[in-house]
């Protein structure tokens, strides 16, 4: 659920130390790297990469399947839909109608199945091992984003754990008043839309009242201190230099092999 | 020792406040002077402005286009908003108190903002939480606290601030009894370690008479009332000249109890509803039709299986495929004309059990079945039933009355019920009537006082005429006007053989409503045997659960 997502137990596993800006950087790297070219060499490297890390992140299979459960159905569609729209070459396959599957095809839409996970697994892997209050204070103390709004995004964040058993008590009250869904084909949605402003109301004043509790605890008033200052250690050194041999190894093999299929052109 | 706090005090000459778009000050005259380490209770009528002044002195009342200030109010000399952090400010709910995800961090979050060097607010930061007696590591989830924990937590984040003035906005009317002392109790060991002054606004005065040492009583808030101090002086000299005058306008004043009329008629009826080994829980079940094989059994639960996890949670990282029910194993009938109270300590399930009885939630294991009598043609299981028959079978009342708010006015909130089951509407005029909501029909629910709220939210359930009544804490935050009013009317609606069934942690309640009472056990705990019956107060009432006499 989301309150585990906001304040998940602190691991001790490597990357979780490491600062959450080395970790972003390395994965944007990487996910750079994969975004300009379409090849299946160079996502399976990435991805054998990216699988290796798990461990190093504190990723177990079983949550690795929960959290990126998504991302694969949806890389299989892509794929299974590139592969019937791709160029037919290469023998066929499977011919059945319209359904036209050859080497060619197949191939593409291998690829695009490897390239969607490669692309979306540092993004799972960072969510997993990466604290938001860590990110928020590399954010405000590192990147000297405003603090303001770092920190209010970071305390509203909390809140919407708040919200989800908020919208189950909601829609347990207003079926004790009648409400919900009866009939007519709209009912349903007007009722959810009615829960959904009822929820809307509860969170503005909560909301207000939050920002009256940060404000009365002297937030924004000017220059503060940082109970927990975020710095770079020699972990991060690893984690920039990993995440720069990771990219190296997906783009020159693909260049050396010779399936560097640029997705600009 | 003292911290290194220095209290701080409070002068106020012909102060006044009035919000933007309100044609009455909330606080006007007020003159004013509170020497540093006083400690005040600040009580008065609803409108009279207590919390407005509370935000003044913590510098957080902002000053939008239109609101208007008159007179002068400082704290230590200087204008509140200038020397913020002098004040710590403390509100009721409990939620909006926490403001990051982890314990250690949300204490340290006031005293970073007032540059307090990191290596010194860490220090603070384990001495504060010793203080407020929350012994929890400090990468612990906010999310887990109890209201009465969050509240303690507020007061360790302000105690590392290390105010010189605290100001406490009704902070226990959120609480059960026992977070209730939690809480004084670490305002006491606050106040005893810095010398802070100290004001709180409550309107249960005996929670902190032993505490305070001065009471000022605010006039309320009108047209043509001149507003500022009432009374004000030494608690027993205020509660002696006062007292009276202060019960009568709803304020908890020690040997003040309300008057509650007796009930007329006391002899339970007929079997409404039949709850056997029922198993209940909050968390939402995957597959329903394999329900009874996830769950322990009911009569099987083993005591201590699962130490230091909170009822209805998943313990341990298993993934949540087994995972013990809130309270399990309870057999009991609701019987008509009735009152059933269902106590217990927090997290022992008592509201999950009321959303069960009141079928909004599915039972985990055994049944919650309606008697022919109640069920009408209906099945017996409440939670299969239609939004429309439920609401006229069971009407449930929730704890928090905004959540039950559909409407844009009172009246519309009144006529919801009767115009989904397409009835008339004789019915919500006399509850107009009958709440003292009619000078009120026209006005949206959210801009309600608190006791306006409640007997409105009670009201609208009223409106279908429910037989069985479900309560979730009625009497919280409530003051003795609105807790009379509501007693009385739960009297009247036993004595015309409605059942009641209420959650409360009140224990007056409890005894004015007499009928039966099912004390749920703490977690892993044997659940009992029956309801048994409640001493009463009141001629007649006591009863014991299993009376089967039909109407």
């Amino acid at each position: 659920m989301s309150i585990d997502l906001l304040a998940p137990a602190r691991t001790a596993s490597v990357l979780s130390r490491a600062n959450p800006l080395s970790k972003l950087a390395s994965a944007l790297l990487l996910t750079l790297a994969l975004l300009l070219t379409v090849d299946w060499v160079s996502a399976s490297v990435a991805l054998a990469c990216e699988l290796l890390l798990l461990p190093l992140a504190g990723i177990g299979g079983g949550l690795l399947l929960r959290r990126g459960w998504p991302v694969l159905i949806a890389a299989v569609v892509g794929g299974y839909g590139s592969a019937l729209l791709a160029p037919k070459t290469g023998a066929a396959l499977l011919n059945w109608g319209p359904f036209l599957f050859t080497t060619g095809s197949l191939e593409a839409g291998v690829a695009i199945v490897l390239r969607g996970v490669a692309i979306a697994l540092p993004g799972i892997l960072l969510l997993a091992c990466t604290d938001p209050t860590d990110l928020a204070d590399a954010l405000a103390q590192k990147l000297r984003l405003p603090h303001r709004f770092v920190l209010g995004a970071l305390a509203a964040m909390r809140l919407v754990g708040v919200l989800v058993e908020e919208w189950h008590t909601l829609g347990m009250a207003r079926r004790a008043r009648g409400g919900g869904a009866t009939t007519g084909p709209f009912a349903g949605l007007r009722a959810s839309l009615g829960q959904g402003l009822a929820l809307l109301i509860q969170a503005l004043r909560r909301a207000s009242r939050l920002a009256v509790t940060m404000e009365a605890k002297g937030f924004g008033a000017g220059p503060r201190t940082w109970a927990r200052p975020s710095a770079f250690t020699a972990v991060d050194v690893a984690v920039l230099a990993g995440g720069l041999a990771i990219t190296a190894a997906t783009v020159a093999s693909a260049v050396l092999l010779g399936t560097w299929n640029s997705s600009l052109s | 020792m003292n911290d290194g706090v220095r209290p701080a005090s409070v002068r106020a000459r012909g102060w006044g406040w009035r919000h933007a778009d309100r044609p009455v000050p909330a606080v006007a005259n007020l003159d004013l002077d509170i020497a540093a380490g006083e400690r005040v209770l600040l009580v008065g009528p609803s409108g009279a402005g207590k919390s407005t002044l509370l935000h003044a002195l913590a510098g957080v009342l902002g000053h939008d286009d239109g609101s208007d200030e008159t007179g002068s109010l400082l704290v230590d000399g200087a204008a509140p908003a200038a020397v913020r952090g002098r004040a710590g400010l403390m509100q009721q709910d409990p939620e909006a108190q926490v403001v990051l995800s982890r314990v250690g961090d949300d204490v340290a979050f006031g005293a970073e903002n007032l540059q307090v060097p990191p290596e010194e607010i860490w220090r603070r930061v384990r001495a504060s939480l010793e203080a407020v007696g929350l012994r929890l590591p400090l990468d612990a989830p906010t999310s887990a606290l109890s209201g009465g924990q969050k509240q303690r937590l507020g007061l360790a984040g302000l105690l590392a601030m290390q105010p010189g003035l605290l100001l406490l906005d009704e902070p226990t009317a959120n609480l059960d009894p026992a977070g209730v002392l939690d809480l004084r109790n670490a305002v006491v060991r606050l106040l005893e370690r810095t010398g802070a002054t100290l004001i709180v606004v409550e309107h249960r005065v005996p929670v902190w008479l032993e505490v305070v040492d001065r009471i000022i009583v605010l006039a309320p808030g009108a047209r043509n009332v001149p507003g500022g101090v009432l009374f004000d002086g030494r608690p027993e000299d205020v509660l002696g000249s006062a007292g009276s005058w202060l019960a009568g306008e709803g304020i908890w004043v020690p040997g003040h109890i309300p008057a509650v009329p007796a009930r007329r008629n006391s002899a339970p009826g007929g079997m409404l509803l039949q709850a056997t080994g029922l198993a209940v829980s909050r968390q939402r079940q995957a597959n329903p039709s394999r329900r009874s094989s996830r769950f322990r059994r009911p009569g099987r639960t083993t005591p201590g299986a699962t130490p230091g996890t909170a009822p209805g949670t998943t313990p341990g990282a298993t993934g949540g495929q087994t995972f013990s029910p809130a309270v399990a194993g309870l057999s009991f009938p609701v019987l008509s004309g009735q009152a059933l109270s269902i106590t217990g300590a927090n997290g022992s399930g008592k509201s999950t059990l009321a959303l069960t009885l009141g079928g909004l939630l599915p039972p985990v294991a055994g049944t919650v079945a309606a008697s022919p009598l109640l069920a009408r043609g209906e099945r017996p299981d409440p939670y299969r039933w239609k939004g429309p028959a439920l609401i006229e079978r069971i009407g449930s009342v929730f704890q928090e009355p905004e959540h039950q708010f559909i409407t844009g006015s009172v009246l519309d909130e009144l006529r919801f019920g009767p115009v989904k089951l397409g009835h008339g509407m004789d019915r919500v005029e006399e509850l107009l009537e009958r709440l003292h909501l009619t000078h009120l029909a026209e006005a949206n629910p959210f801009t309600l006082s608190g006791g306006e709220k409640r007997r409105l939210s009670v009201a609208t359930v009223l409106a279908t005429s429910p037989q069985v009544l479900v309560l979730d804490e009625p009497t919280f935050g409530q003051d003795a006007t609105t807790w009379a009013e509501l007693a009385g009317l739960l009297r009247d609606l036993l004595d015309e053989g409605t059942a009641v069934v209420s959650v409360t942690h009140d224990s007056l309640f409890t005894e004015v409503l007499g009928g039966a009472r099912l004390d749920l056990p703490d977690d892993g705990g044997n659940p009992p045997a029956a309801p048994v019956a409640v001493a009463a107060s009141g001629p007649g009432t006591a009863t014991t659960a299993g009376g089967s006499r039909e109407h």
